[in-house]
């Protein structure tokens, strides 16, 4: 469903060092207007929906909007993603409305310490099975 | 037509950016990610320098960028020789199980990660229930490494809490890039926005490549990465056939819209040698919205039937045909198979084909009342539907909202499922990709499978990781990332063994910014030419190159608008029509960066189309009912049949080579 912009909402992240949505769309679909200092989708017929530019918009300022060629008016599915779990509130286009929340992480975000604990690569091994952490399994 | 090129008499000069390294990393969804985890611990103690170039942003690319909801693929308490004959029979008997068989036995390492970096992992409760990753986390419940129960939703599935899974396997990545930097002083090697468009040559050895070319879609830059080995991990091809939806909903594509079929082309501009690209893959899923029908169908047991609620796949008629065309495949009711008794009953009028999602979830509901009383009973209802609607929000958002517009309630009411349109692939149920080495020390392999560096191609240091390389399907995201990381070991022993070569590339920058420039120069040279700059006979814009690849591939080769039916006429005629198509991309033409991206993503599509199409002609059987057929040869014939297709395509004289490679059976 491709995602739109509130005018009254959105700043264009002009306190921010890059647009938010521009810099995580996968599609490069997001983009910013200059002279509006608003954002918008380009190309709405390739947007995959992912929800990355809802998640990320400092402001709340996007939401998504049903592809017109198949999705009935008057639902939406809007989420709040925090540190460790997201929290999703869907409305029916009957009005009745869920709401879940699921966990997103057990770490701190940026505590991904890669190689914390895991061994030196054996160079003696390169051509072997395995990776630089051990050997591969055996059956 | 006469044949246009770019001066920069007309669009703005780029800034050209020379980057030199020891591995290049293109791509950087799961199996890029991986690579750049295994390659920079590898490197850095000789300072190698690792760069990845990924044409989005890295916490949110690839296949994986809005989430997942389950881990396809951890062998856990199974054998890896059961996995090798899972996907053997799930892909029609060919694969190279050299190369399944080194997958499996290499891709929990990879899972163990992801759970110990942050992604929650389900467990089984002590009640035999489910528990989300933070429920297992707070009952103590152990790391799946250290020998905590996943929650299986079949025998190699295991789920998760994904929304962030690619946030966090990208964090890995990016670290691990940070440790290359630290340890080679290179001040860059990661390199966001930067769209790979095509290999060059060295000039002193023109089958080696010497450095992938590309562009900034962020500013007017070219970039020319200079690299003694490379990983292509750039996905596969999406929209490229007509899809079901064609005003907005086009964008709801089942795999990532964004995979352009950049992997294949870089490969193919190459001369690397492909293998079973006639493969393809064609998922059932819910109608439109594309959601997941996997859990349905193995967690929650639920039923697809006809409108008249027959099991279609038990239809007597069906089976016996589909059993004297296709054999005993037909007996093992692969994903292939039950997608074309599926086709059968919908050409029947039949449809529309059912998931009976409100009887499974009584039924389920039922068991769990009678198990744990009224109370606690309708506690674990309530997790079980959140579970439910997790399977979308975690993968196919969409899908939820779809629910949401039509007041589907999955408990009360059932949901149409559908075939969708094709999709070119090698990491999921499908194995079109590039023939590369094995790791070659597989008994019963045959020698010629492995020339020295695991999943090299035939290319000399150009590697395939993810859905690049062919005839190893069935490795999801998890596998995808075990495969990227072989890559990058083996090529990080290339390079070691070959520290003299210094790459050369048989153009100057300058020539390949003209080449990359092209569609700017176009644009700028006729845009007022005519009053409105879309229609303009001198040249073409990229929504205009895809509308057109959609329509005749969807008509000649196999799409759904002949419901996937194809044969030698259609086939050639096709190709004819696809060879203008080619020749037009001469004629693109961008007003900006975005339109210069999708210009290439566009020619790329062309490049894999038309290699799936020759591919396609050349295997004189229906090897993949369900996925496609060929009408002229409706049947298996393993006869003539069961081995390898493979091909090369030679980019400077616009040739094709086929060969048939045979078909071994490593496992019993």
């Amino acid at each position: 469903m491709p995602s739109y912009v509130i005018t009254e909402k959105c700043d264009g992240c002009k306190a921010q060092d890059k647009t938010a949505c521009q810099y995580i769309c996968p599609h490069d679909l997001m983009t910013l207007d200059r002279e509006k200092m608003k954002a918008y989708n380009q190309e709405p017929e390739q947007c995959w929906e992912c929800y990355n530019c809802v998640k990320i918009c400092p402001q709340q300022a996007i939401e998504v909007r049903g592809y017109s060629d198949f999705v009935p008016l008057g639902a939406s599915t809007i989420p709040m993603r925090g540190s460790d779990s997201i929290m999703w509130t869907i409305k029916f286009r009957n009005g009745l409305t869920k709401r879940f929340k699921f966990p997103i992480r057990t770490t701190a975000e940026g505590s991904v310490d890669p190689y914390a604990g895991e061994p030196e690569p054996d160079y003696s091994k390169i051509k072997e099975p395995g990776f630089f952490t051990g050997p591969a399994r055996k059956e | 037509m006469e044949k246009e090129t770019c001066t920069f008499s007309y669009c703005a000069r780029p800034e050209v950016t020379e980057v030199d390294c020891d591995l290049l990393i293109i791509g950087g969804g799961m199996a890029g990610c991986g690579a750049a985890f295994e390659g920079c611990r590898w490197a850095n103690p000789k300072k190698l320098k690792v760069v990845l170039v990924d044409k989005a942003a890295t916490d949110r690319s690839g296949a994986v960028a809005m989430g997942l909801s389950a881990i396809n693929t951890y062998i856990g308490e199974n054998k890896v020789v059961d996995y090798v004959k899972y996907v053997r029979n799930d892909l029609m008997g060919i694969i190279r199980e050299d190369l399944v068989y080194d997958l499996g036995r290499h891709v929990d390492d990879s899972v163990h990660h992801f759970e110990v970096w942050g992604l929650p992992i389900w467990k089984k409760g002590d009640d035999g229930f489910s528990m989300d990753g933070h429920q297992a986390r707070e009952a103590g419940k152990p790391l799946l490494k250290d020998g905590g129960v996943p929650c299986r939703s079949g025998k190699w599935q295991i789920m998760i809490n994904g929304e962030s899974y690619k946030v966090v396997v990208a964090e890995a990545a990016k670290k691990a890039l940070q440790t290359n930097r630290e340890a080679t002083g290179m001040a860059q090697n990661h390199f966001e926005r930067v769209f790979i468009v095509k290999p060059v040559m060295d000039k002193n050895d023109p089958k080696r490549v010497a450095a992938a070319a590309g562009f900034s879609v962020r500013e007017n830059k070219i970039y020319l990465f200079k690299a003694k080995a490379m990983i292509v991990a750039s996905g596969g091809t999406v929209n490229a056939f007509r899809p079901r939806s064609t005003g907005e909903g086009m964008g709801r594509t089942w795999y990532p819209v964004f995979n352009g079929g950049s992997g294949y082309a870089f490969g193919m501009l190459a001369g690397a040698e492909m293998t079973l690209m006639e493969n393809r893959f064609v998922p059932a899923r819910f109608k439109d919205g594309y959601g997941p029908v996997g859990a349905w169908f193995l967690f929650f047991k639920a039923k697809a039937t006809d409108s008249l609620g027959n099991d279609y796949c038990a239809d007597k008629e069906y089976f016996e045909d589909a059993v004297q065309r296709y054999g005993d495949y037909a007996k093992n009711l692969g994903t292939a198979i039950r997608n074309h008794l599926m086709m059968r009953a919908m050409k029947d009028g039949r449809g529309p084909i059912i998931m009976n999602t409100h009887t499974a979830m009584a039924e389920f509901s039922k068991a769990i009342k009678e198990k744990l009383g009224e109370k606690e009973g309708a506690k674990k209802i309530k997790h079980l539907e959140a579970e439910a609607w997790e399977d979308f929000l975690d993968m196919a958002i969409g899908q939820a909202s779809l629910w949401a517009a039509n007041n589907v309630e999955p408990d009360k009411v059932p949901s149409e499922i559908m075939p969708t349109e094709p999709y070119l692939l090698g990491s999921h149920a499908g194995c079109a990709g590039f023939w590369v080495s094995g790791p070659g020390d597989i008994p019963g392999t045959p020698a010629e499978w492995s020339w020295g560096y695991n999943r090299m191609s035939t290319v000399p240091g150009l590697f395939m990781a993810g859905d690049v390389v062919g005839a190893s399907g069935h490795k999801f995201s998890s596998g995808s990332h075990a495969e990227g990381r072989l890559a990058a070991k083996a090529a990080i022993a290339y390079i070691l063994d070959n520290p003299n070569y210094t790459p050369t590339p048989n153009k100057s920058a300058d020539e390949i910014a003209a080449e990359l420039y092209l569609p700017f120069e176009l644009y700028e040279k006729y845009k007022t030419y005519t009053t409105d700059d879309n229609v303009n006979p001198h040249y073409i814009r990229p929504k205009a190159i895809q509308a057109r690849l959609m329509k005749l591939s969807d008509e000649y080769f196999g799409g759904v608008a002949t419901w996937y039916m194809t044969s030698k006429t259609m086939l050639e005629e096709g190709l004819k029509k696809l060879e203008l198509l080619k020749e037009d991309c001469q004629r693109m033409a961008a007003k900006d960066l975005h339109e210069l991206l999708r210009c290439w993503e566009n020619y790329h599509r062309v490049l894999s189309v038309e290699a799936h199409a020759r591919h396609i002609l050349f295997r004189e059987e229906s090897r993949y009912p369900g996925y496609y057929y060929r009408g002229d040869f409706n049947f298996i014939d393993d006869k003539n049949w069961k081995c390898f297709t493979n091909s090369v395509y030679h980019a400077d004289t616009n040739t094709w080579e086929f060969k048939k490679v045979p078909y071994v059976q490593i496992f019993q």
